[in-house]
C-alpha cells in the first residue's frame, strides 16, 4: 500500500493520504482516493504491542487529548487520555483519527472532490460505520501496526469498536465499548431525523451547496445540535444544573427571549457547534449511525467469524441515566457474548449525567478503564 | 508463580474440589478474590457475576471477566455446559428461588459447588429453643427484618432437595464452628447438629442413553427428511 503522510500545520494534525486505493463502500460506491486526519500520542514500543485506537463519537474529532486548534480548547477526552491518565500515554501509543465523512481534515463532504476543485457537499457517497472502520484499518496497517491492543469508544465510537470486533478480530485484542448498542433504535433515528430536517429546512442549506457562496446553514445546524444535546443529558441532570432558574434577569419577560438558563445554555451549545462542525457532515454521520444494525447478525457474526475471535476480550459499560443508549442495549450484547462463552465484562455505572457521562467526570469509569487496560496489558507482556 | 493463600476458609476447601485448567463461573464473585486464587493455583479460566456495583467495578479493574448483574435473572444467558464448575458460595440462602438456581447451576456447569451456612447447627437450634426469637449468629449475623438471607435450610433439607432433583453429591465437606473439617457423607450421626458450614460438589446423575436395537440402519427415508 502506498500511503503518504504529511503534517497539516494549521490543523496541527497528521494526514494520511491513500491514493488510488479504490475504497469500496458498503453502499457500493467507490472512493478512489481519500485522506484521514489523525493524532497520535505516546510512543509505540519496539514489539508494537501497545497501540490503542480511540474512536470518536458523532461530533468528535482526532483531538482526543492535548489542545484542539479548531476550538482552542482541550481535546474531547483529555481527562481520559494523556500521561498518567486512565488511558496512559506514558504506557500506550494512542491513535485517534477523524472518521471518514467527518469535517476535521479527513475526506468528507467539506473536502474537495478528487481531481475537481469543488467540495463534495451532497455528492459525497453515503458512508457507514463499517466503512469508517475499514478506512481506520488501512491507517493502522499503513502505520505498520499488525495488532491493536485495544479499540475504545463511546456512543458512535462504541459502534466502531464493535465493528472492529466483527470485521477485524484478528487485528485487535480487546474492545472497550461505552454507551453503545447493537443497533440505532427507532427513537434515536427519530431524533436524528428531526436534526437533519432542521438543517435541510434552512434556506441556506441549498441541497448541501451552501459552501458555494461561503455560507453556513447556521440556524438549521444549531437547532439540530440543540435537539441532540437534550438527548445527551438526563432530566435529573438538567434539573440539577438549571432547574427553572432565570438567565440574567429577575423576572420573566413575557416574551421569547432566553428567559431560562436552560434555554440560554442550549442556544450557546447550538451557536458554538456551528463554528466547529460542517452541516453536511452532520447529515452523513447521523445517517451512518442510523444504518448501524447488528441486532440480528451480531451473535452469528461472532460465532461463525472467518477470522479467529476467541481471544477477544470485551469491556461493556453503560450508564443508569442514559436513555439514548440505555443499559438494556448493552446487556443484549453481554448476553449474546456470554451465550458464546466469550470473555466479557460489564458494568452499569450509577450516574444522573445521561449519555454524555462517558465524556464527563465519572471516577468508576476511569477506574475500570485503567484497570482493564493495565491488567490485560500485563498479561500479554508476561 | 507463588501459591495464593485463601482469604476465606471455604475458598481453600473449594479449591481442593477443583481440577487443574478448568473453566469456572463464580456467582457472587465479589472483587474477584476466589477467581484470582483459582487462576493462580489451578490455572483456571474464570468468569464471574456480581450484583454489587462497586465490587463488580473492582473486579473488572483487577482484570477479571466479571459481569455486573443479578444471577437470578442473568444465568439464563449462559449456554448449557459452558463451564466445568459453577460456584455458588454462601448465597443459596439469599436467592428468591433456590431450587431454580440449583438446576441452573447444573445446566450451565458440568459440576456445581455450593456452600451455605447450616441452619440445623446446634447453636441456632438452641437459640430458637431458649429465647424463642430468630437466631442471630456469627455466620448468620442479621436480624430477621434486615437480612439478605430469605431461605433458611439445614443440611438435611439440602440433601432431600438434591435427592428429589436427581442431583448426585460427589463430595461434601462440613466445617464445625471451630473450623474442624470432616466428610459429611461419612459421618452419619449428628452431622446436621455440628456442621456450621457445608460445601457440596454436585453433578447430575448420568443416565445411559436408551439404545434401540434394530436390524435396519435407516430409520427415516431421505425423502421424508427433505420434506
Amino acid at each position: 500500500m502506498n500511503t503518504k503522510f504529511t503534517t497539516d500545520t494549521k490543523l496541527e494534525s497528521e494526514i494520511a493520504y491513500f491514493e488510488n486505493i479504490n475504497l469500496k463502500l458498503e453502499s457500493g460506491d467507490i472512493i478512489d482516493s481519500f485522506k484521514l486526519a489523525f493524532k497520535a500520542y505516546g510512543k509505540l514500543n519496539t514489539d508494537k504491542t501497545n497501540a490503542i485506537l480511540v474512536c470518536h463519537a458523532l461530533t468528535g474529532d482526532q483531538y482526543v487529548a492535548g489542545n484542539n486548534p479548531i476550538t482552542g480548547r482541550e481535546g474531547w477526552w483529555s481527562r481520559m487520555v494523556g500521561p498518567n491518565k486512565p488511558i496512559d500515554t506514558n504506557k500506550f501509543f494512542v491513535i485517534c483519527s477523524n472518521v471518514l465523512g467527518g469535517c476535521a481534515g479527513s475526506t468528507g463532504p467539506k473536502e474537495l472532490q478528487n481531481g475537481i476543485d469543488v467540495a463534495y457537499g451532497g455528492n459525497f457517497p453515503s458512508v457507514t460505520i463499517k466503512d469508517m472502520v475499514k478506512a481506520q484499518s488501512l491507517l493502522i496497517e499503513s502505520l505498520n501496526i499488525e495488532k491493536l491492543f485495544s479499540v475504545i469508544g463511546g456512543s458512535m465510537g462504541a459502534m466502531q469498536a464493535l465493528q472492529w470486533a466483527i470485521d477485524f478480530p484478528d487485528k485487535i485484542l480487546n474492545i472497550i465499548h461505552i454507551a453503545g448498542a447493537l443497533k440505532h433504535s427507532a427513537q434515536n433515528i427519530a431524533f436524528h431525523e428531526v436534526g437533519r430536517q432542521a438543517i435541510m429546512s434552512d434556506p441556506i442549506w441549498k441541497n448541501g451547496k451552501y459552501f458555494e457562496n461561503n455560507e453556513v446553514p447556521e440556524r438549521g445546524l444549531s437547532v439540530a445540535r440543540m435537539i441532540a444535546h437534550i438527548t445527551y443529558l438526563s432530566e435529573n441532570a438538567m434539573h440539577r444544573k438549571f432547574g427553572r432558574k432565570l438567565q440574567s434577569r429577575d423576572i420573566i419577560s413575557f416574551g421569547f427571549d432566553a428567559d431560562f438558563q436552560v434555554e440560554s445554555y442550549l442556544r450557546y451549545q447550538g451557536k458554538s457547534f456551528v463554528e466547529r462542525f460542517d452541516a453536511n457532515s452532520y447529515l452523513y454521520l447521523t445517517r451512518a449511525m442510523d444504518y448501524f444494525d447488528h441486532d440480528e447478525t451480531f451473535r452469528k457474526n461472532i460465532e461463525f467469524s472467518h477470522n479467529p475471535n476467541n481471544h477477544l476480550k470485551y469491556l461493556i459499560v453503560s450508564f443508569t441515566s442514559d436513555w439514548l443508549f440505555p443499559t438494556i442495549e448493552s446487556k443484549i450484547i453481554v448476553n449474546q457474548l456470554n451465550s458464546l462463552s466469550r470473555e466479557v465484562s460489564f458494568l452499569e455505572i450509577d450516574t444522573d449525567k445521561g449519555h454524555d457521562s462517558f465524556l464527563l467526570e465519572e471516577p468508576q469509569l476511569d477506574d475500570v478503564i485503567k484497570g482493564f487496560l493495565t491488567n490485560n496489558f500485563a498479561k500479554i507482556d508476561e | 508463580m507463588n501459591k495464593i493463600n485463601s482469604i476465606r476458609k471455604d475458598w481453600s476447601l473449594i479449591e481442593t474440589l477443583i481440577a487443574q485448567d478448568r473453566k469456572i463461573l463464580d456467582i457472587g464473585c465479589g472483587d474477584g478474590g476466589l477467581m484470582e486464587q483459582l487462576e493462580n493455583n489451578r490455572n483456571a479460566i474464570t468468569h464471574g457475576i456480581e450484583l454489587n456495583r462497586d465490587l463488580a467495578a473492582n473486579a473488572i479493574a483487577r482484570g477479571f471477566n466479571v459481569v455486573h448483574g443479578n444471577a437470578e435473572l442473568d444465568l439464563s444467558q449462559y449456554s448449557n455446559n459452558s463451564f466445568d464448575y459453577v460456584i455458588l458460595s454462601q448465597t443459596l440462602q439469599a436467592m428468591m428461588k433456590p431450587k431454580d438456581i440449583l438446576s441452573e447451576l447444573l445446566r450451565i456447569g458440568s459440576k456445581a459447588i455450593v456452600s451455605f451456612p447450616n441452619f440445623g447447627h446446634w447453636k441456632i437450634r438452641l437459640q430458637l429453643l431458649i429465647s424463642g426469637k430468630m437466631p442471630v449468629t456469627e455466620s448468620l449475623p442479621y436480624t430477621w427484618y434486615d437480612t439478605p438471607n430469605i431461605h433458611f435450610f439445614t443440611i438435611k433439607d439440602f440433601l432431600n432437595l438434591c435427592n428429589e432433583m436427581n442431583i448426585v453429591i460427589e463430595k461434601s465437606i462440613g466445617l464445625t464452628s471451630k473450623g474442624k473439617q470432616f466428610d459429611i457423607s461419612e459421618s452419619v450421626t449428628g452431622v446436621n447438629f455440628f456442621t456450621h458450614e457445608a460445601i457440596f460438589l454436585l453433578s447430575y446423575k448420568n443416565f445411559e442413553p436408551i439404545k434401540i436395537k434394530s436390524s435396519k440402519k435407516v430409520f427415516a427415508k431421505n425423502s421424508v427428511i427433505a420434506n
